[in-house]
């Protein structure tokens, strides 16, 4: 794994992230790049489902939102370290998504992407409804929590370096799985499922590891995001317009490669940050995402990574 | 949506509170029923999931309030124009983003119309924000002692299954119709016999499309709704199509009254935002349980 060129272009991404904003102690350029981290993570953990198994889903976001919850939760009325209730947002949503996961994952194709929009209904419902969390008002954690950490100019700092670690990590995830077994069967199934089960792939085991895999990062990412921000409430994090984009991320950059996945994150980081603070287009940016959505679903499928394969072909051997 | 027209029942007249309200979950199921009908028309001809319906939904009720505002004609004459403009915006939109992906994975099509979808609700959204729309219409109701139904209400859940009906016969007596069917059964089958499939399926896509601006027309004389009310129908769409099966009109109505009774059932002893996840909930249980819907026959035989 150490000789393959890919894990060292890896590397030097996170060493990027993390060392461009530390070395001239740039807030500005941090902030910027704390959504490009959270749009990557949420990005390679969705084409776990969408590249690799071929499998819509709709409801990504609530992964990071109840990660973002129970998270923030713990902290909050159970005076929980960080760490541990980071740990305890991605095990516990991981843990739910392989149960769910068991029973959805039953169905096919389309009617799993359908589900998939229940299970944002249910768990939004969830959120409003129970009482600790604070209903559709939410949870405020006073600044307080900052104190272990440092005070809270320095926590900033520890919460940005986290969130890149979580960023790399969901992209070696993607990268291991790729190149790994149960990848070759989730990449099976996303070709044929019918085919892929005859050849002896446990398809509806594959299939519930890889949604449960797949929301183990992204619920770190969410409690991060909303510990940083001290404040969670349902609208915020389950905000649906965060699923769009991972969509549109996957498909611009191109599902099923990592690089693309994360090319296209950066991107898109890029376009949206233009387009909020352009004043022609600040309404329209659902509309852009759409146009984009629908001329690459329509013209380019294969997305970004498809066009630099066909230009440079060299480059399928380095980047995965 | 999801409100409920007449009030709880008291325990001294029970049965007359249960009968008004199976009657209430009878009208609302109804329009349920129609709102489905649109999009599990297009489900069952071509295995496309139309993820711009509750748009089109939406688009229908916005016809109505501007064409009732701007003419001052009563709200059941826009009914006409809305269902020709929904059919030619349904041939564009067939056009536009199903033609490519009919056949290919469903994963497609479902993104092209989902991307659809975006780029309607944002210039929506964008023109008319989020604001409440009402349009007012007067009919007498009709009353059960304690308990009145509105005319609206009842006059659309008549429509409702008018139209299903019609539906129905236009699918099952009609040249079109029948060659609309032959398509949903074997597509290649039905181009070798000389069928235009193509064609078929734009004008496929064109009915649904103006059946839901119908069901809007029809919900907006009903509740007040917004740019973003199209997705509860939408959702409760595909819990009806699966329930009655696809491309099914009459399995849709009765999907529709399946689902309206049991709202009016659980209502009294759960939250609201919960209705939403017990269908879910059902729509999974269902789809594993019968996985061509309840009142299916079988698939592709619509």
């Amino acid at each position: 794994m150490l000789r393959r060129p890919f894990f060292w272009i890896i590397a030097l991404v996170i060493a990027a992230f993390a060392g461009l904003p530390a070395i001239g102690n740039d807030v500005e350029l941090r902030e910027s790049l704390v959504l490009a981290c959270v749009y990557i993570t949420l990005a390679s953990n969705l084409n776990l489902m969408l590249g690799y198994a071929g499998y819509i889903n709709f409801g990504s976001i609530v992964f990071f939102g109840l990660g973002g919850y129970i998270c923030v939760w713990l902290i909050y009325s159970h005076d929980w370290p960080l760490v541990w209730s980071l740990l305890a947002a991605g095990a516990g949503v991981s843990g739910l998504a392989l149960v769910f996961g068991l029973g959805i994952l039953r169905l096919r194709g389309a009617f799993f992407a359908l589900s998939t929009i229940g299970i944002v209904e249910g768990v939004q419902a969830f959120a409003e409804n129970f009482t600790p969390w604070g209903g559709s008002s939410g949870i405020y954690i006073s600044p307080q929590v900052f104190l272990p950490l440092g005070g809270s100019a320095r926590a900033l700092w520890v919460i940005y370096f986290a969130l890149v670690a979580t960023m790399g990590a969901s992209l070696y995830l993607s990268y291991f799985v790729k190149t790994s077994k149960f990848g070759l069967g989730l990449l099976a199934i996303g070709q044929n499922e019918d085919a892929a089960a005859i050849l002896g792939v446990p398809t509806p085991r594959y299939k519930a590891l890889a949604y449960s895999a797949s929301a183990f990062l992204p619920a770190i990412a969410g409690g991060l995001y909303f510990f940083k921000s001290a404040f969670i409430q349902p609208s915020d994090a389950f905000d649906l317009t965060l699923s769009t984009e991972a969509i549109v991320i996957c498909m611009l950059g191109g599902q099923g490669t990592v690089t693309g996945v994360a090319l296209g994150a950066f991107l898109y980081e890029q376009l949206r940050g233009y387009l909020l603070t352009s004043s022609t287009f600040a309404n329209f940016q659902l509309t852009i995402a759409g146009v984009l959505l629908l001329l690459i679903v329509l013209f380019f499928p294969a997305g970004l990574m498809g066009f630099i394969y066909s230009r440079v072909p060299a480059a399928k051997k380095v980047l995965e | 949506m999801g409100r409920r027209i007449c009030c709880r029942p008291r325990p001294l007249n029970l049965m007359l509170g249960i009968l008004a309200s199976i009657i209430d979950g009878v009208l609302v199921g109804l329009v349920y029923g129609l709102a489905a009908m649109g999009l599990t028309l297009i489900w069952g001809v071509m295995d496309v999931i139309n993820l711009t319906h509750g748009t089109m939904v939406v688009a229908g009720m916005m016809g109505l309030y501007l064409l009732v505002n701007a003419l001052g004609i009563s709200p059941y004459l826009t009914l006409p124009p809305v269902l020709i403009g929904g059919f030619f915006v349904g041939v564009a939109l067939y056009w536009i983003a199903i033609h490519r992906m009919v056949g290919r994975p469903p994963l497609m099509s479902l993104l092209s119309t989902f991307s659809v979808n975006l780029i309607l609700i944002g210039i929506g959204t964008a023109v008319w924000g989020t604001a409440l729309f009402n349009v007012e219409v007067s009919l007498p109701g009709f009353s059960l002692g304690r308990y009145t139904f509105p005319g609206a209400h009842i006059l659309a859940a008549v429509l409702a299954a008018v139209i299903a009906a019609a539906l129905y016969f236009f699918l099952h007596y009609t040249r079109i119709g029948k060659a609309l069917r032959a398509v949903a059964n074997n597509r290649e089958a039905a181009e070798l016999v000389g069928i235009p499939t193509t064609r078929l399926l734009a004008i496929a896509v064109g009915t649904g499309v103006a059946l839901a601006g119908v069901a809007g027309v029809l919900i907006g004389t009903l509740f007040p709704f917004t740019i973003l009310s199209g997705d509860g129908y939408q959702l409760k769409g595909f819990i009806v199509t699966v329930l009655g099966g696809f491309g099914n009109p009459v399995g849709a109505l009765l999907g529709g009254i399946a689902l309206g009774v049991l709202e009016g059932a659980v209502t009294p002893f759960v939250p609201v935002s919960w209705t939403l996840v017990i269908e879910f909930a059902l729509f999974v249980l269902v789809l594993i349980a019968f996985p061509n819907g309840i009142f299916a026959s079988r698939r592709g035989a619509l």
